[in-house]
């Protein structure tokens, strides 16, 4: 039998619920709109010139701004876990990866909502830090643009340090040794060896967190309380309560075309290895 | 100066509760081309990881240059190793990697550059400067693994089954390769390898090795000629191993008869095995021969015939002439006094 019928299902499936809903809204994204926002089905620009507006750039840069924040908070603390990961007893390693992966089973709303219950100023946190005496008043800790990154760091975590733990766990222990032979520092077998080796990983890690990162909408919502409007939270106010969803479908198109950059950008670091997770 | 430039005292090493190396003891002199032999298993590498620091001895002492040097890493070693995949780095192109060490200890550009055009000639891969290393063959990753780890001009060169990934033909090129180059940069070259032939090949002494106990230490013909125990003889070369009793000097009793030999220094009717080399045998016309037999089966390998010749006694011999006998024959056998090695029983 031609194997080519086994790919009909996934074809079928990407191209209802992927390529018709994206042909779909980019058409939506060049049509007027009504004065009852009705879709007009003529040629026009607008919707992306309303984009240009300030008060849309602005949460077009907060919205880079937050992920990268929270992309690279994700490397600094999901590289060593990694590490400290990939060079544990193979018995050890698979209780530290379920670790991981166990809140992953958890429904993404309640974890957030969790944290909102740990950061609220009756929350856990509040109240140990004033039982210590350490504070007189409760922190505002929840709805400012920390609580959201820390939301992010929190939810996207695992899918910065599994790339980078599969890589480290298939590199080859004999290059360490070598660059060690040679002569070379713990810190520069790091530095000269481990790291550029490890590249794929962390290439494929800031790109499954940058790219929930910038469109998420659920935690800026919940933690961010309103108040950390995000691109995500744009599109779903124009679909959902202003009902313009030609501005959501050009507010969504830019957002395609920031991700395809991201992606492109970091392919070039990818082609030599293969590892990571495409 | 120093006799010896490496020295294992007592060496012992355990992993969890398995003993890998059992007192080793092994002195290894300048400029010296030593091979460590054995099947896998037998603590070859592990040896050889000891000496080059990525390994702790369990007990014993390890010196350099009469210096104990148990504690020190690696990286401070006067030591460079050859690993057994090459361990080549493969983000960086081939200069990068000769050049790594010499990097590291932050020498000159210039000098860094000279260094390593000398090594890519010594090991005639001049113009590869700029190659990755994933575009070259196994023989081509070989020689820059070995040019990378003498560019750092180490006194002592760790070479862990350097040529196994390789294919026949080229396994004997760098065979004699390594020899010259060895030769040419003066230094000791410890070898570890489970091929007997390329062991006596290349090396000034060779190390048999088994089950973490070194079984004998020689240069390649003693090896090869005087065998001290049944491992060796079997383990090197192909061989014909009987039991014997050595009746007294210069005289032993194999499958009833009795033989001339050149040993001595054993007690009288001591029990001993008798190694004799298939091609050490002849065949004679059945009335001259000291054994005789029947011709069980006949192969023939280019150079020599292989037979196997069933005596009397049962005991099948394995002999390699340019004698042809026929399947079924009945011959005779003749070993000269020199052929025949005399080794004590062990177990």
């Amino acid at each position: 039998m031609n194997k080519k019928w086994l790919s009909i299902p996934y074809a079928l499936w990407s191209l209802i619920f992927s390529i018709i809903p994206i042909i779909i809204i980019t058409i939506y994204s060049f049509c007027k709109r009504s004065p009852y926002g009705k879709i007009i089905y003529e040629f026009t620009l607008d919707n992306y010139k309303q984009f240009l507006e300030p008060i849309y750039l602005n949460v077009l840069w907060r919205s880079i701004l937050l992920a990268a924040i929270s992309t690279t908070a994700c490397l600094v603390i999901g590289y060593p876990m990694a590490m400290i990961i990939s060079k544990t007893s193979i018995k050890k390693r698979n209780v530290l990866i379920m670790l991981f992966v166990v809140p992953l089973w958890t429904n993404f709303l309640l974890r957030t909502y969790a944290w909102m219950v740990l950061l609220r100023d009756q929350g856990a946190i509040n109240q140990f830090l004033i039982y210590l005496g350490i504070i007189k008043e409760p922190l505002q800790l929840l709805y400012n643009p920390g609580a959201v990154v820390m939301g992010m760091v929190y939810n996207f975590l695992p899918f910065m340090v599994l790339p980078i733990y599969s890589v480290l766990s298939k590199m080859d222990n004999s290059l360490v040794e070598a660059a060690q032979d040679l002569g070379a520092t713990s810190g520069e077998v790091f530095r000269k060896v481990i790291f550029p080796l490890s590249m794929p990983g962390v290439v494929s890690g800031l790109i499954m967190v940058f790219m929930p990162a910038v469109s998420t909408f659920v935690i800026s919502d919940l933690l961010g309380g309103g108040q950390t409007v995000l691109l995500g939270n744009l599109i779903q106010n124009q679909f959902l309560v202003a009902r313009n969803w030609q501005f959501g479908s050009a507010i969504s198109m830019i957002m395609m075309v920031l991700i395809l950059i991201a992606i492109r950008i970091s392919s070039k670091y990818q082609d030599e290895e293969g590892g990571g997770l495409w | 100066m120093q006799d010896y430039i490496i020295e294992l005292r007592g060496i012992t090493k355990s992993f969890g509760d398995k003993e890998v190396l059992g007192h080793i003891d092994l002195s290894i002199k300048p400029k010296e081309f030593i091979t460590l032999l054995g099947p896998s298993g037998c603590g070859k590498t592990t040896t050889l990881r000891i000496i080059g620091g990525f390994e702790q001895s369990t007990k014993g002492d390890l010196y350099f240059e009469g210096e104990r040097i148990n504690e020190v890493p690696p990286f401070k070693r006067q030591i460079n190793t050859v690993f057994q995949r090459y361990a080549l780095f493969p983000h960086i192109n081939v200069f990068e990697n000769i050049a790594f060490g010499l990097k590291i200890k932050k020498m000159e550009e210039f000098l860094i550059e000279e260094k390593v055009k000398e090594m890519l000639k010594l090991v005639n891969l001049v113009g590869f400067e700029k190659r990755k290393i994933n575009s070259l063959s196994g023989g081509q990753q070989q020689r820059i693994a070995i040019a990378r780890a003498l560019v750092n001009e180490p006194r002592v060169l760790l070479l862990d089954e350097p040529l196994g990934a390789l294919d026949l033909k080229l396994r004997k090129e760098m065979q004699i390769e390594l020899k010259k180059i060895q030769q040419r940069v003066g230094i000791t070259f410890i070898y570890v390898t489970h091929d007997q032939e390329e062991a006596l090949t290349m090396s000034d002494r060779v190390i048999v090795m088994s089950e973490g106990e070194i079984q004998q230490i020689g240069n390649p013909e003693d090896i090869y000629n005087e065998p001290v125990n049944r491992f060796v003889a079997d383990f090197i070369g192909e061989g014909n191993i009987v039991d014997g009793i050595m009746v007294k000097d210069f005289e032993v009793k194999i499958e009833e008869q009795l033989f001339t030999c050149v040993d001595k220094g054993f007690e009288e009717n001591e029990l001993i095995e008798v190694l004799v080399r298939p091609e050490d045998i002849d065949i004679v016309k059945e009335e001259e021969g000291m054994l005789k037999g029947n011709v069980r089966s006949v192969v023939f390998k280019g150079v020599h015939y292989e037979m196997e010749i069933k005596d009397d006694n049962g005991f099948v011999w394995m002999v390699h002439s340019t004698d042809m006998a026929k399947k079924g024959e009945r011959v005779g056998l003749f070993i000269e006094p020199d052929a025949i090695h005399i080794m004590k029983k062990v177990g």
